[in-house]
């Protein structure tokens, strides 16, 4: 094989691999999105107080540690020196459905049937909001985030390829981080359990109901808020697994909340409706901009494709099939 | 109608109050910008803590600069260009300076402050030409500019290849900002001057996704890698080299790129990277002794004090240092106290950081010596490289201070900085 056959294939698959990562993030839009009609502006927080919340059960820090020394003149920062990865994640599920059990209290509740737009901007204020508590809670440092998945390069694939090159040429085989693969083995998992839960669980099927239509899942008393509460608490825990991938790849920082804007050329590829369509959404963009990247970046004096290509294919996406790949058709009735 | 008697007298009197407390404790007004939230403070804090330590030492130890209190307010500039100016115009009036600590909003406020009569420091950054003083009255770089840097680091490099870097592969990986756009032109003059081949790789904000860009430099295989890089980017991208097993050792990132918060995340995979740096790391020189005493053991340290001795905080030390000495010379020249900040700038063009002046601060051996003059806002000019060692966590000078190419530096900033006279119609001053 040619080495630039062999290198096409690299960048491919590279993409694919970044693809499962907005997928992740995508996958919490597209939960909340079906289930009570808001698109969540605040899942990249989610994604990211998760990840600040793990990393302080992980270390022991002590929540609202400057604010309280602040306060009682007092110096607390950790009590204890670590905790088993096992219970931090535990601890940070429950975390997340406490943080979805106080949204619906405090904001949802507050906001039932008011116009989407409404709710939209509830969650921006919800994004800033809980921002701010993040950094309260658990401080803005760096933080270094290790739950034991494996990364850095493939060495078994790069020795696996080497030898597909013709002989003689330059080439020292194919790339791949392994936290890449893992990441793409949870999404799978996460897909199939998602799948499984809404199909074959009352719960579920009460999920598909609400999702389908409020009011006639409310005749049959399907308590709404319950199942918003639920939903809510799934992405959380979604938002958690993108937080543990993304936060172990870059450290988790406040920068993280910024991958929610890598998941909206996502959703609009694979329609705000569709689990599946988040997932081949997310391998369509990163293919897209990985290729567009290295094969036509050079053409542009500026360069940097990777960051906004996504947004070109969103575009040129919304002028043919406004409703994404897999997405709800919209029907128009005057 | 009483209430609104009452409101008026209340807000007179907050007024009143607010402007009498501002008086009481302002007498040397040193403004803030800084960063504390968003997705640049992890660099932010740290810089901006030793800032705020400083002058809490400075106001505690000698009761301020000559016997007039420091006062620091802050202002959130979430590192946004537009809200810097935003901060900058709301805190301009009576400020002795100002520290962007950013080279987009220092751009913007080049033509601003000049207009203004306001002293702008931008320490090892912002836009190299001012370190034309003939030109740029009021901006000042000290102590080393970023073309120094880039020319730094590939004499670093030459050395590393015995002199002999033609044919070789250098790449720049950097902040697709002003800020990281500042050192092409110089890496392109170095490229003709010394025959090695430049490769661009811009990254957008934040940074966050940079497998593309390491996946190029992967396939091109360059010699050296260098990087322009701040917030995120630097975590991103020196665990992306690590994860391509590009040698660390070849990796140098400018001295924004070479924090502990860059390197941690890579665990031992950043073991051998390096980055220029200005002023040294660690905790055991005088005037963190200082700050020890007079600010952190009565619990005043800015923050949790979880970063006194690391780089950035080092780093805020060092600037903090360089405005508080401005204004000590610039109360010696004027023979009063209250300084104006026209007088404020004086100071600053006279500045003489020498190493006996650096000891008597607390900050022996800490940094280079420097000065101002008229003609040179841009300092000494020298640079060291350190590398991070991954397993004692800790970075270590691997140079002695080196002078960059002052012939292409030089050349370059003269040629600038007559665009930027002759664009904004400035007679050049220091005959």
């Amino acid at each position: 094989m040619s080495v630039e056959l062999l290198n096409f294939i690299e960048t491919v698959l590279n993409g694919l691999m970044s693809g499962v990562m907005y997928s992740l993030v995508a996958l919490g839009f597209v939960l909340i999105f079906k289930a009570s009609g808001v698109f969540n502006f605040a899942q990249g927080v989610f994604a990211l107080f998760a990840a600040l919340t793990l990393v302080g059960y992980q270390t022991g820090q002590v929540p609202f540690a400057h604010l309280i020394n602040e306060l009682f003149g007092t110096n607390y920062h950790n009590w204890y020196a670590s905790m088993p990865n096992f219970l931090a994640i535990i601890l940070t599920m429950v975390t997340m459905i406490a943080l979805a059990w106080i949204i619906e209290r405090l904001v949802l509740k507050h906001l039932v049937n008011q116009d989407p737009i409404i709710l939209f901007m509830a969650t921006i204020g919800l994004a800033f909001a809980l921002e701010g508590v993040g950094d309260l809670m658990w401080g803005s440092d760096v933080k270094v985030l290790d739950v034991g998945i494996p990364s850095g390069g493939s060495v078994w694939l790069e020795e696996a390829t080497i030898g597909l090159a013709a002989e003689g040429s330059d080439y020292y085989g194919m790339y791949i981080d392994v936290l890449n693969v893992w990441a793409t083995v949870i999404a799978v998992i996460l897909v199939i359990t998602l799948a499984l839960f809404s199909q074959y669980t009352k719960t579920g099927r009460a999920l598909r109901a609400v999702a389908d239509d409020h009011q006639a899942a409310l005749s049959v008393g399907i308590s709404l808020r319950t199942i918003w509460i639920l939903v809510w608490a799934i992405s959380g825990f979604i938002a958690m697994v993108a937080g543990i991938m993304w936060g172990t790849e870059s450290g988790v920082q406040f920068s993280l909340s910024l991958i929610a804007l890598k998941a909206l050329p996502v959703l609009i590829l694979g329609g705000f409706t569709s689990i599946p369509g988040a997932i081949i959404g997310g391998l369509l963009i990163g293919v897209g901009e990985k290729l567009a990247e290295i094969y036509i970046g050079g053409y542009f004096e500026t360069g940097a494709l990777e960051n906004w290509f996504a947004y070109v294919m969103a575009l040129v996406f919304l002028l043919f099939r406004p409703q994404g790949l897999f997405g709800d058709k919209i029907i128009e009735r005057v | 109608m009483r209430i609104k008697q009452l409101l008026i007298g209340i807000t007179a009197s907050v007024i009143a109050i607010s402007s009498y407390v501002e008086i009481a404790i302002a007498d040397l007004k040193f403004p803030m910008l800084v960063y504390r939230t968003g997705a640049y403070a992890p660099n932010g804090i740290p810089n901006a803590d030793g800032f705020v330590d400083y002058y809490k030492m400075i106001n505690a130890r000698d009761g301020g600069i000559g016997g007039e209190k420091i006062f620091h307010p802050e202002c959130e500039t979430g590192y946004k260009t537009q809200v810097g100016v935003e901060c900058y115009e709301k805190n301009k009036k009576d400020a002795m300076v100002f520290q962007p600590m950013s080279t987009g909003i220092t751009y913007q406020l080049i033509p601003k402050a000049t207009a203004d009569g306001v002293t702008v420091y931008s320490t090892g950054y912002g836009r190299t030409s001012a370190a034309n003083g003939k030109v740029f009255k009021w901006i000042f770089n000290a102590p080393v500019t970023y073309w120094d840097g880039a020319s730094i680091a590939v004499r670093h490099i030459l050395k590393n290849n015995f002199g002999n870097i033609k044919g070789k592969k250098i790449a720049l990986v950097y902040h697709n900002s002003a800020y990281g756009k500042e050192p092409i032109r110089t890496l392109q003059t170095l490229s003709k001057k010394h025959g090695f081949k430049l490769m661009l790789l811009p990254v957008d904000h934040p940074g966050q996704e940079q497998k593309a860009t390491w996946l190029k430099i992967r396939k091109a295989r360059p010699d050296n890698v260098l990087m322009w890089g701040w917030g995120v980017m630097n975590q991103v991208a020196v665990k992306s080299a690590a994860s391509i097993k590009f040698p660390m050792d070849k990796f140098i990132g400018i001295w924004w790129s070479g924090s502990e918060n860059d390197v941690l995340p890579a665990g031992q995979g950043a073991h051998g990277y390096k980055s220029l740096t200005f002023n040294a790391p660690g905790d055991s020189y005088q005037v963190h002794k200082d700050i020890k005493k007079y600010v952190h053991d009565k619990g005043e340290a800015s923050g949790d004090g979880s970063h006194f001795g690391t780089v950035l905080y080092n780093r805020g030390l060092f600037q903090a240092m360089v405005q508080v000495e401005a204004a000590v010379v610039a109360q010696k020249i004027h023979g009063t106290s209250k300084i104006t900040p026209a007088m404020y700038r004086d100071g600053m063009e006279a500045v003489n950081l020498s190493a006996k002046r650096m000891e008597e601060l607390g900050f022996k051996d800490f940094a280079p010596p420097f000065k101002n003059t008229c003609e040179n806002h841009g300092g000494s000019g020298l640079a060291a490289v350190q590398q991070w060692d991954a397993k004692a966590k800790k970075w270590n000078m691997i140079t002695e201070y080196m002078y960059g190419d002052s012939d292409v530096v030089q050349k370059l900033i003269a040629e600038d900085s007559s665009k930027y006279a002759a664009e904004q119609k400035i007679a050049e001053r220091c005959n």
